[in-house]
């Protein structure tokens, strides 16, 4: 049974919240794929144990609550949440590792707010920060890219016993990500020169996503492409992502220039860390992002400069997760102070003046 | 494509908002206007027709009227007359559903036509430019003319008010960014020439010397029709807008074509503009130019239970059920009956309702177009931010709503809101956000009247208080004067006693 319309308009765009979530999860596809073959079985088996999960804390939330299940669960928002949780996670973590995640995720990020579209943190971050803050050995074990069915790779007895019995990772499989490094390397009072000159750093290898790092950032190509098809469907719009991309590249090219020894270009940034999945796939989430245009360049530009702070100044390698929870606790501020301008009306809200043209 | 138009960045133009609904119209756009429609067995005519006061009958229960005759004239500034559209007996002056979402009885002239379609004397054609700008408001006022888009506002009311202040352009609306109506897409191809006129006119009464029409650019045939007519008239120029809803909105139009802004609780006039419908001009010429009055108009009946949808001459007062079945409606498959088109137009609860001035459209639409379901959460995605053309943010206007606040609604636009349903049409959530905000203006009026309504009653009150407070202290002073009048008295006895 249709519901009553009693007021225009009778026509509807044919936009449903079950679409959107469809062709997020199409654009994420080529990187999650991509992640599953550089690192492995694991790597599915987290995804899969992180998105079951998800599922399962929703529906158990949501009888809890007393609302319908089945129509809520397949609005297709758990099954994002999970996947993205998963995206950040390092390929071989344990499954408990994902499972807490997407309780994280659901349950506090999500459910305790009333549910879709109530709450103030984005779900993903708030599980990846809280999963490294409490379990930092696990959340920062990463393992080198070994393709599927390649000579390293485990296969998949080993790859259950990676992700169910915590079984250690072989040996010379594990580093730090780039990231991380340079970092140590930089402590150490290391020059960015020296620091890169063990053959580590490859800008295409970057881009292409070949690096260690979590199950779905490394691949700025295939998270781009993504982020791009979601623009051109009207799916996410420019500002945040332009912007926190835009942010980060000039300030990089800002400290390069002053000290090209200490501070790594904008490529190496753009290319490295979970800087394009957020600023296509996390920072975008409509619910804790503003909803005008401005108020998304400044949210965006936020994300863009605490990144950057965090992984130049910052005791963590990497600040992704910082960056957007920070700005999330922004967003209801935003959103009170940044507003379109009302027609007829100037930025104060005050009825514009007949002799002055309008701006 | 893009996702944003990189042209808009320098354009000055710039187009706020808007939405592309599917545009619908093919249905009827390329079938010539039907003026084949038999005269119905009976009109009914509502009095109120127009923005304003309702009309004051003339004419008695069982008088015999021409065509054209006048039947009800107008009362008040703001009103229009109402005129017989055909000869015929007046059976009755009573109420009957009017043509508005309640479909509540309103007073209605019901008039039997006798078949013979006999025109009242004087009409003929006369030259428009030997009249003066006050005679040709005049006129157009006596020939009960109004905004024929759809907004029924008389138009000689501001044709007037254009005489009061200096209007530098008179913007023509061929936008028609409805979806399914065509009835002004075809009022311009094949009456462009007096459309052409009626602007001349209307230039003419406004004193006013640029005249633009802007035409959707999914109407090229019009355009150029138009720019055909126009051709010899420097005065009227001739322009495509994007097809965008709602370009028809007076004020987007005119910011795109004029690139000014009317200061919120403006009129458009106050920046110099007028706008008036394509179907108004030719209403206004037929009115000027053969001194005819308003008694017909060509309507849009489409939609899917509709099998030979088409545009169609009919007189005011023919009930729209009359068209549908003309034009092979099947009531089964209809879900809803629209008046107007569905982005703004009325929801009827049944077709029983006769052909008024502003109508542009009668739909007969299936469940399958209407494509109504349930509302889900907002998931605060801004598309209704990003479509709005009046710069509201939607989803906080709703979100107060629903919260009771309805004074931070206002503090977010909702006084603004035009109830373009833009919003509405774009929400994958399917939320029904102009619901909400007509809801919460209706309830405002309301609450002010109520307060308006209790400050009354408390001053009433009050100045019942005073006036017994008043009366009681006239009757102690005049206690206090008889009294002392008497002692006065009493003393003059006792000392003349003494």
């Amino acid at each position: 049974m249709s519901a009553p319309m009693l007021s225009a308009p009778f026509a509807r765009a044919d936009s449903q919240v079950q679409a959107i979530m469809k062709r997020v999860m199409l654009a994420l596809a080529p990187a999650t794929a991509f992640g599953v073959f550089i690192f492995g079985w694991p790597a599915l088996l987290l995804l899969a144990v992180t998105i079951l999960s998800a599922l399962l804390f929703e529906a158990l939330c949501l009888m809890l609550c007393g609302r319908p299940v089945r129509a809520t669960l397949l609005d297709g928002s758990a099954l994002l949440s999970g996947w993205l949780t998963a995206m950040t996670l390092p390929p071989w973590a344990p499954w408990w590792i994902g499972v807490v995640g997407a309780a994280i995720a659901i349950v506090l990020g999500k459910q305790v707010y009333g549910g879709l579209g109530q709450n103030l943190f984005n779900p993903a971050m708030l599980a990846r920060v809280a999963l490294l803050v409490s379990f930092p050995l696990e959340m920062t074990t990463w393992v080198h890219p070994t393709p599927l069915f390649s000579s390293l790779a485990p296969g998949l007895p080993d790859s259950l016993a990676i992700t169910f019995s915590g079984a250690a990772a072989p040996d010379g499989m594990t580093g730090a990500t780039l990231i991380g490094h340079i970092k140590t390397e930089f402590s150490q009072g290391h020059g960015l020169s020296e620091a890169l000159a063990a053959g580590h750093y490859h800008f295409l290898k970057s881009f292409l996503g070949w690096t260690s790092g979590s199950l779905g950032e490394t691949s700025a190509l295939l998270i781009l492409l993504g982020g791009l098809w979601m623009l051109k469907q009207q799916i996410i719009s420019w500002q945040i992502p332009v912007s926190m991309l835009g942010t980060v590249f000039f300030l990089a090219c800002v400290f390069t220039l002053a000290d090209g020894e200490r501070y790594p270009g904008p490529l190496f940034h753009l290319t490295s860390g979970a800087l394009m999945l957020c600023a296509f796939f996390i920072a975008t989430d409509y619910v804790t992002s503003p909803n005008s245009p401005w108020g998304q360049i400044i949210f965006g530009s936020g994300c863009g400069l605490i990144i950057f702070t965090i992984r130049t100044w910052g005791a963590y390698p990497e600040g992704a997760g910082f960056a957007v929870l920070l700005m999330n606790s922004l967003t209801p501020v935003i959103d009170h102070y940044v507003r379109p301008r009302i027609y007829g009306r100037d930025r104060t809200g005050r009825p514009l003046d007949l002799a002055e043209p309008k701006k | 494509m893009l996702p944003f138009d990189i042209a808009s960045l320098w354009s000055r133009k710039k187009i706020r908002g808007g939405v592309h609904p599917e545009p619908r119209k093919g249905a009827t756009a390329d079938q010539t206007i039907d003026t084949a429609f038999p005269l119905p067995k009976m009109l009914y005519l509502p009095l109120q027709q127009h923005v304003g006061q309702p009309a004051e009958p003339v004419v008695k229960v069982g008088e015999r009227v021409l065509k054209g005759q006048l039947l009800a004239g107008s009362q008040g500034k703001i009103s229009a007359p109402i005129h017989a559209p055909t000869s015929g007996i007046i059976l009755d002056i009573m109420d009957y559903p009017a043509a508005h979402p309640s479909a509540l009885p309103t007073p209605t002239l019901l008039l039997e036509p006798d078949g013979e379609d006999q025109w009242i004397e004087g009409i003929g054609e006369i030259d428009p430019f030997s009249l003066s700008p006050a005679e040709i408001a005049d006129r157009v006022g006596a020939a009960g003319v109004v905004g024929m888009g759809g907004a029924a506002f008389p138009s000689a009311v501001k044709l007037n008010l254009g005489r009061k202040t200096r209007i530098q352009t008179l913007l023509i609306n061929g936008g028609e960014c409805e979806p399914y109506l065509t009835c002004d897409d075809r009022l311009m191809r094949e009456r462009a020439a007096d459309i052409v006129d009626g602007i001349r006119i209307m230039l003419r009464a406004l004193e006013c010397r640029h005249a633009i029409v802007g035409i959707e650019d999914n109407k090229p045939e019009a355009y150029d029709t138009m720019r055909e007519a126009a051709k010899g008239f420097g005065q009227i120029e001739i322009t495509l807008v994007p097809s965008l809803y709602p370009m028809g909105w007076d004020k987007q139009l005119i910011g795109y074509l004029t690139d000014k802004e009317v200061p919120a609780g403006g009129r458009s006039a106050d920046v110099g503009v007028l706008m008036h419908n394509v179907g108004t001009a030719y209403a206004i010429q037929q009115a000027i130019r053969f001194n005819k009055p308003l008694v017909s108009r060509v309507i849009t009946v489409s939609g899917e239970a509709v099998a030979a949808p088409r545009n169609v001459e009919a007189p005011i007062g023919t009930p729209l059920a009359d068209l549908l079945a003309y034009c092979g409606h099947q009531s089964g498959a209809t879900a809803r009956y629209v008046m107007g088109g569905p982005m703004m137009g009325d929801l009827l609860p049944h077709a029983n309702v006769p052909l008024v001035k502003g109508a542009t459209g009668i739909l007969a639409l299936t469940e399958g177009e209407v494509a109504a379901s349930d509302a889900k959460a907002c998931i605060r995605c801004s598309r209704c931010v990003s479509a709005c053309p009046a710069g509201l943010l939607p989803l906080e206007m709703m979100t107060r709503i629903r919260a009771g606040q309805l004074e931070g609604a206002v503090n977010y636009g909702l006084k603004d809101c035009i109830s373009c349903g833009s919003c509405s049409y774009v929400c994958p959530s399917q939320i029904p956000l102009v619901h909400y905000f007509k809801y919460a203006s209706g309830e405002l009026v309301a609450r002010q009247q109520a307060q308006h309504k209790s400050e009354q009653t408390k001053k009433l009150a009050e100045e019942k208080q005073a006036r017994i407070d008043r009366y009681k202290q006239e009757q102690a002073a005049a206690a206090a004067a008889r009294k002392a009048a008497r002692e006065q008295q009493q003393k003059k006895k006792t000392e003349e006693a003494a």
